[in-house]
């Protein structure tokens, strides 16, 4: 199979796999007992039953689920439209993700970057240095970074850095997302968005490198008279990143569902915390297409790792 | 080189000398130790001799102990535990009769961990909030294994197409962020205790599922799987006696590793304030109004303790378990699987 | 002239169940040119002291003493970058597995021409070019194309040809084979054979071919040198250890190989197993396994020495048997014997047996 042939075949699974994220978001929350109608009788407990069956028929709900659902998707696929807000101020669902999604993409690709630029030297560092010393503490810092949880990490960073130390305004009237201050606003989320995934991803590459490390080929390398060095950075690292691709979608997630709580922590005006208003507010709509998002993010970082593992091991177009 | 030449041939090395004669020496031919007894003893000596799992052991005991007798237990009347080690009711507003007090009292010898918003004693509360905390991880962890334990070994078993339909499930499952659809659960089935066992149940069972589902492709093909199926043993029998024990060690380090996951995400739900109702004494939800309440805290001063005890106890457990959980791994020599992303609440 | 010289090599790792000293007190030599064989079963410390002779022993292995002589430097007291120097370029090793031995993520060509780039300092253009011509030198067809190949592409064969030529492409002055055939299937296996013993004589390098097999010692090697156990128990020229075998777990062997017309019943297989390194027999290591074992054997742990004068041995000694026969211990003797029947060659018998 040539690696062309594998992406598409790779790309076209993920179809299926959609239409059941859809099913299952729409089949739980349609489950939820808080439907508009409901919200709007707890509103108005006055109102007549003709006003309940007028307001059921604008919802769509007379019809059987199965309809319901039909119609949701296709105004999704067919117009892009996720269906609206209700109360008093009604907006378009679509029109939220629109506006809140760069917000969170910005703060999970700095929490990504984050994790990547400290797991993978400290994780070549504690494989090389196996059993000694300097493995040992990055070892258990790594131990401890997973154990943190990140809301508490957050609030810790904000007490010692923004209230004791003073270099951080707590909440400082934010610039739009595309200004240079943005970068400094993003540092303490960042970190804490990144720090579990971080943890994660050094004890992978930690416990890959050293399982490649005592592979022959590494004698092989070192038997050829080639430098440690060499022999670390091109022979074992390579073998070691494609174990590491394949992780790498579960650590989308871990930064997806890290976001809802971190955006809540530092205030982030992203989707996560707009998912959780959904929730306290009973907004079926925005916590269907909110939720389907998510699913569909963690979806294309699954595809990406994919595509990423065929190019980097040669033999996986065969396979 | 010689000139002999031709087809050689030795006589007299009479190897039934060996055999019949006595033994020369004290020393005995080893007897290889395998087999899986031996393995579960060596893993449990190797376990006792790792100092941080241990460490990890001992953090667990007292601090489940701690919650355990915080309070007296009573069951239908009965009081089960009739200990209470905790200084306060958890609900006890102080102030209101000890007026030396105040909301935000710092650390004092009578209140080792200050008071919190509501005049409340947080070492009281943090005991007693051990209860939820820690009991829902093994509660969460013990249910999703054993669903995930059958649900992938009849996938694997099978294969073909009950495989692919069961397998295709679990992809969908593992498209969502763990945490967001726990969220989603506990907004349809609203806070508490069972609640959120099945939130986090939902999307927990799915790794083990497609663990064991490996485990098992690959132990199935062995021969003496095989073999017990030509001897006419029933398929479920064939699943429980033979793969399964094969398929236990990685299942082990999985749940020992997940347990500290749930914690923190069922934490993370109460700082939400989704988890259960504000003012339970639930280490996640102690934190929830601490954001504002750090940043305003009465006169200018910061309220440190608020933050720094409820939320320095989720982490001490959930280190100590995760301690715990590498001790095992090493231990059974399992794999590395630790991709579940505790601290992000996956 | 001696390439190599190896005095009173130790190695040790230290394990969890104990220290398990893998090559004890070992000592010989190669001649430039010439190929030396190592026979002993697995586990026997071939390998250790094939990788300890290029300073590869890792945690928890350790060279606890000796000296290891290459062109009168000793290896063990070189820097990292000296020894470096020495690896690939003038020592070089063809691994017992190809297939695990070659890195599955660059192609076998970028595997040959990155040593090559390295010690002899070629441009990318010329290591190609070098690479190409060696992998046609080992017979691999349509060369210049399967350049940028990757391992699995390959066949097994064509592995081990491409490890060969990986090991010849710094013109090393001692080629170390590590049971370099066990891995293939008989016909690849005899035409891999001949092809070491060609490249060796065309680029006059000096062999140390380990193996369990004597028949493949009888095909292309010299001289000989049987290993039980971490020691070295006899020494010896091919010629000799087959007329005139020394040691019983020599004799052993031998007998224990199949031959076409035998009218034995049975193969006279050694009976037992090598022993686990981490518990050693004392005295002679082999004498629970030994038909002509006597009280003694158990007690005395037997020196290796000239079996005709009982001197204690050298390096530089050509015969040496570590048997407490020839120390005056033993009581009874050693009563095989070697007869030779037909004029049939040898080589030709071995490769008939197999």
């Amino acid at each position: 199979m040539s690696l062309r042939r594998f992406i598409l075949k790779r790309v076209l699974l993920v179809f299926p796999i959609l239409l059941g994220v859809s099913i299952v978001t729409f089949s739980l929350v349609k489950l939820t007992p808080g439907n508009p109608v409901q919200v709007a009788i707890g509103l108005n407990p006055d109102m007549g039953p003709q006003e309940i069956a007028r307001l059921k028929q604008r919802y769509g709900l007379t019809q059987p689920a199965w309809k319901q659902y039909l119609n949701w998707l296709g105004d999704i696929v067919l117009h892009g439209d996720f269906g609206s807000t209700y109360g008093a101020r009604e907006r378009a669902v679509s029109d939220i993700i629109a506006n809140r999604l760069p917000e969170t993409v910005v703060l999970g690709l700095f929490g990504w970057v984050f994790a990547l630029a400290i797991a993978i030297p400290t994780g070549i560092y504690a494989a090389v240095r196996k059993d000694e010393l300097g493995d040992h503490v990055s070892r258990f810092v790594a131990l401890a970074g997973i154990s943190l949880p990140n809301f508490w990490l957050g609030l810790m960073l904000i007490l010692v850095f923004a209230l004791v130390l003073n270099l951080f305004p707590v909440s400082a009237p934010r610039k739009p997302l595309w200004h240079p201050a943005t970068l400094w606003y993003l540092l303490l989320p960042g970190i804490t968005i990144g720090t579990a995934s971080a943890s994660n991803l050094m004890r992978i590459m930690r416990s890959s490198m050293a399982e490649e490390m005592n592979k022959e080929y590494v004698t092989a390398a070192r038997a050829k008279g080639l430098p440690e060095r060499t022999v670390v950075l091109k022979h074992v690292l390579r073998n070691s990143l494609i174990s590491v691709t394949t992780v790498a979608a579960f650590l989308t997630a871990a930064i997806v569902s890290g976001s809802v709580v971190v955006e809540q922590v530092f205030g982030w005006p992203g989707l996560g915390r707009e998912l959780i208003a959904a929730v306290r507010n009973r907004q079926v709509d925005l916590i269907l297409g909110i939720t389907l998002f998510t699913g569909v993010a963690i979806i294309l970082a699954n595809l990406l790792a994919d595509i990423l593992y065929a190019v980097l091991d040669p033999r996986i177009r065969y396979d | 080189m010689s000139t002999k030449r031709g087809r050689i041939r030795i006589t007299g090395f009479d190897t039934d000398r060996v055999t019949d004669r006595e033994r020369l020496s004290d020393w005995r031919e080893a007897t290889t130790t395998g087999g899986t007894d031996g393995r579960w003893k060596r893993a449990w000596r190797r376990f006792r001799e790792n100092r941080a799992a241990m460490l990890g052991v001992y953090t667990v005991a007292i601090m489940s102990l701690l919650a355990l007798f915080s309070q007296k237990v009573v069951v239908a009347g009965v009081p089960v535990q009739p200990f209470a080690i905790a200084p306060y009711e958890p609900g006890e507003i102080l102030y209101l009769q000890n007026p030396s007090l105040e909301r935000f009292n710092p650390p004092t010898l009578a209140h080792p961990m200050g008071l919190d918003a509501n005049g409340r004693d947080i070492f009281s509360r943090l005991l007693v909030g051990g209860r939820i905390s820690i009991s829902i991880g093994f509660v969460v962890v013990c249910i999703t294994a054993t669903i995930g334990m059958a649900y992938g070994a009849i996938a694997g078993y099978y294969g073909g197409w009950v495989d692919e339909v069961m397998m295709r499930f679990v992809d969908v499952i593992f498209a969502f962020p763990g945490l967001v659809l726990a969220l989603v659960i506990v907004a349809l089935l609203g806070g508490g205790y069972w609640p959120l066992v099945v939130a986090f149940t939902v999307p927990g069972w799915a790794s083990y599922a497609r663990l064991i589902r490996g485990e098992v492709l690959s132990v199935k093909e062995n021969e003496y799987v095989l073999a017990a199926q030509a001897l006419g043993a029933r398929d479920r029998s064939v699943i429980f006696r033979h793969i399964v024990p094969n398929a236990m060690a990685p299942l082990i380090v999985q749940a020992s590793l997940s347990i500290g996951t749930v914690v923190i995400g069922v934490a993370a739900l109460g700082f939400l304030g989704l988890g259960f109702p504000p003012g339970t004494p639930e280490w996640g939800t102690m934190l929830n109004q601490t954001r504002s309440t750090i940043i305003t805290g009465p006169g200018g001063t910061i309220p440190w303790w608020v933050t720094v005890f409820p939320g320095g106890a989720i982490f001490l457990f959930v280190m100590a378990m995760n301690m715990i959980g590498d001790g095992i791994n090493d231990a059974l020599d399992a794999q590395e699987i630790s991709a579940a992303g505790a601290g992000g609440a996956e | 002239m001696t390439l190599l010289e190896v005095n009173d090599l130790t190695v040790s790792f230290y394990t969890e169940e104990g220290v398990v000293t893998a090559v004890d007190d070992l000592s010989y030599r190669i001649e430039s040119g010439e190929t030396f064989g190592v026979v002993g079963e697995s586990g026997a410390g071939k390998s250790v002291t094939a990788l300890s002779l290029m300073r590869l022993i890792e945690e928890p292995g350790r060279i606890e003493s000796g000296e290891i002589l290459f062109r009168g430097e000793d290896i063990l007291k070189m820097s990292e970058s000296e020894v470096r120097s020495v690896r690939g370029n003038e020592i070089a090793m063809i691994f017992q597995d190809a297939q695990t031995a070659l890195n599955p993520v660059y192609s076998v060509g970028e595997q040959i021409s990155e040593a090559i780039r390295h010690h002899l300092g070629y441009d990318d253009d010329a290591a190609r070019d070098r690479t190409v011509q060696l992998l046609d030198r080992v017979g691999i067809p349509d060369a210049e194309s399967r350049y940028g190949d990757y391992p699995h592409e390959f066949s097994g064969g064509m592995q081990q040809r491409a490890v060969i030529a990986m090991a010849l492409s710094c013109d090393p002055a001692l080629l170390i084979a590590d049971e370099p055939t066990t891995a293939l299937d008989v016909t690849t296996e005899a035409k891999i054979l001949d092809q070491i013993q060609d490249l060796a004589d065309e680029f006059d390098t000096a062999v140390q071919l380990i193996t369990h097999d004597l028949g493949v010692v009888a095909k292309i090697c010299e001289r000989v040198m049987v290993m039980y156990a971490g020691r070295p128990v006899e020494k010896a020229s091919v010629e000799d250890l087959y007329y005139d075998p020394k040691h019983p777990y020599t004799v052993g062997l031998m007998s224990s190989i199949p031959r076409i017309g035998d009218e034995r019943d049975r193969l006279q297989t050694i009976p037992g197993t090598m022993p686990d390194l981490v518990d050693v027999p004392p005295g002679c290591a082999f004498h629970p396994r030994c038909p002509y074992a006597e009280e003694c054997c158990a007690r005395k742990r037997p020196p290796l020495v000239d079996p005709e004068t009982g001197d204690a041995s050298t390096a530089a000694d050509d015969r040496a048997a570590a048997c407490l026969e020839y120390t005056g211990d033993l009581e009874n003797g050693l009563d095989f014997e070697v007869t030779v029947e037909g004029e049939d060659p040898l080589v030709e018998e071995e490769q008939d047996a197999r």
